[in-house]
């Protein structure tokens, strides 16, 4: 039960932070986006093999960390969830991969290479998502992603599923109370109530669901999510956009890494 | 003021499930009015709510706001006209901010974003709320998320207030906040709710409801100083009323 009502107060964590006044913050929700968005698809471009390159693409989630004013644990730990489900995806090519690479003179096992290729893209990855949140809120993106010509029936159904999900979890925190109130000598909850329970919830959900559609209806709502005017794009969000764009341009071209690597040689003889 | 009017013509409505809950109801609320509406668990007071913001159709007869008639094609003019304040504020608070909570309705109809903000102030500031614009609708307490709902409905410059137990689950505080706020308005009022101490205060006339039907109409120092009628549509004359147990003497009364 406290997880779950735990669960609720990290989502709401997110909205919270995406209130801060921080560079970041201010910055267009548009261009956030489609940062994010060529970020993810640069990183996303690489081969398997080709962890070192991936190394420069660090500096944008830790950039835009530390500009955002956002506290490290409770977005480390977002990142963390995440991992499971990416080593059972990539915890297999070990073993089916046995292709050698020779890395700067060593050879490795080419499984274990894109093991990490795997890992590496999906914490660059799953950061990105996570900073975009943290710093714009789910409302902001929306009004973004219409701004792309998105249809506003995906960009809908993103929002209000985010806002359901709250409503879910605050009415399965609710129902298990009381079911753990009155069964105060089990442990969890029995496997004969979890068809009426989820059931009761299902129905609740929906009723409660119902009522925070006719609330929204009531005001005028006909299916297009007003979020307000945005002021137009500024200098400074021009040039982010750029500098990151240019940025992620010349990691994919050169591999920077072993460019570094060459001139520290260089300077070194 | 005609357009301020809201009348029901022999009204009946039954749902899917054959449960008849409102039966021949024909009423007339002019302007300024503040109308409480009573009855007992299951009167007909939320579906008669329902009915009049279109959230469900008349199966015979008619709802007319101001000259026009309540029917699918006229409810976005309907809805701007009313204001609904549900019970639960949680079914009506759902953006991140106190902020564009309020600016939901003005934004649904198209409003320029200077004129929203113009909208979203005045109703802050009217129910006193200007403080809390930035904060998260799910970290206030009762009483605020009861002012921020019913701000929401303010900054879309309704007609008629339509209010469903505004008074709730509310510390004697926030309710007492309510009612003065309720009582500064000067729109069309209509109120169900059980606690009829606040009825009593903020409405002139009183509609009671018994089983879909209308049992009484009229003011509302005549109705709820009614016991019979009260005790028979499953209700009791309110605590203000009621004569003091230790003198005698009826607090309400002596105020008058």
């Amino acid at each position: 039960m406290p997880d779950l009502m735990n669960s609720l107060y990290n989502l709401r964590l997110l909205d919270g932070l995406a209130r801060k006044e921080t560079p970041v913050h201010r910055m267009h929700p548009l261009v956030k986006v489609l940062v994010t968005l060529i970020f993810l698809v640069f990183v996303i471009s690489f081969d398997r093999y080709e962890v070192i390159r991936l190394m420069p693409f660090f500096l944008y989630p830790v950039i835009i960390f530390m500009l955002s004013d956002i506290p490290a644990i409770p977005f480390l730990k977002r990142i963390v969830i995440a991992m499971p489900f990416v080593i059972g995806i990539g915890i297999l090519n070990p073993l089916f991969d046995k292709q050698t690479l020779v890395i700067s003179g060593v050879a490795v096992s080419g499984g274990w290479v894109s093991f990490f290729s795997i890992l590496i893209k999906s914490v660059l990855t799953i950061a990105a998502g996570i900073l975009l949140i943290a710093t714009t809120g789910m409302d902001k993106i929306a009004a973004a992603l219409r701004m792309l010509k998105i249809p506003k029936i995906f960009v809908l159904q993103l929002l209000l599923t985010y806002r359901y999900i709250s409503i879910l979890i605050e009415e399965v925190a609710r129902t298990v109370r009381a079911y753990s109130l009155r069964a105060p000598m089990q442990k969890g909850i029995q496997r004969s109530a979890w068809g009426s329970l989820v059931g009761q919830l299902l129905i609740r959900t929906y009723d409660r669901g119902q009522r925070v559609y006719q609330a929204m209806c009531l005001r005028g709502f006909t299916g297009e999510y007003n979020t307000g005017n945005y002021a137009r794009l500024k200098t400074g969000d021009y040039v982010h956009l750029l500098c990151w764009t240019l940025f992620f341009v010349i990691a994919k071209i050169y591999n920077i890494p072993l460019l570094i690597e060459s001139m520290l040689k260089g300077v070194i003889r | 003021m005609s357009h301020h009017k809201l009348e029901f013509k022999n009204v009946h409505f039954t749902y899917p499930d054959g449960n008849k809950a409102i039966n021949d109801v024909s009423f007339c609320i002019r302007h300024g009015e503040s109308v409480g509406i009573i009855g007992a668990n299951g009167a007909g007071k939320s579906t008669l709510l329902m009915l009049m913001m279109g959230i469900v159709f008349a199966c015979q007869g008619e709802i007319l706001v101001g000259d026009i008639h309540v029917t699918k094609k006229t409810l976005p003019m309907i809805r701007q006209r009313l204001g609904m304040v549900f019970q639960n504020p949680d079914d009506q608070l759902f953006m991140t901010t106190v902020y564009d909570d309020v600016a939901f309705g003005p934004r649904n109809y198209k409003m320029d974003e200077e004129d929203v903000v113009k909208k979203v102030n005045y109703a802050l500031e009217v129910v006193g709320i200007s403080h809390l614009k930035d904060r998260a609708p799910f970290k206030l307490s009762g009483g605020e998320k009861r002012s921020v709902s019913i701000a929401t409905v303010l900054s879309m410059q309704p007609d008629i207030l339509i209010m469903d137990e505004p008074t709730s689950s509310l510390d004697p505080k926030s309710r007492r906040k309510v009612i003065n706020l309720l009582k500064s308005f000067e729109h069309t009022k209509v109120i169900t709710s059980h606690d009829l101490d606040m009825v009593y205060e903020v409405c002139n006339r009183v509609i009671v409801l018994k089983d879909g039907r209308i049992m009484s109409d009229g003011s509302a120092g005549e109705i709820l100083t009614n016991g019979g009628l009260l005790e028979e549509c499953g209700l009791e004359i309110p605590l203000s009323l009621k004569s003091c147990p230790r003198c005698g003497s009826t607090i309400g009364r002596v105020q008058e």
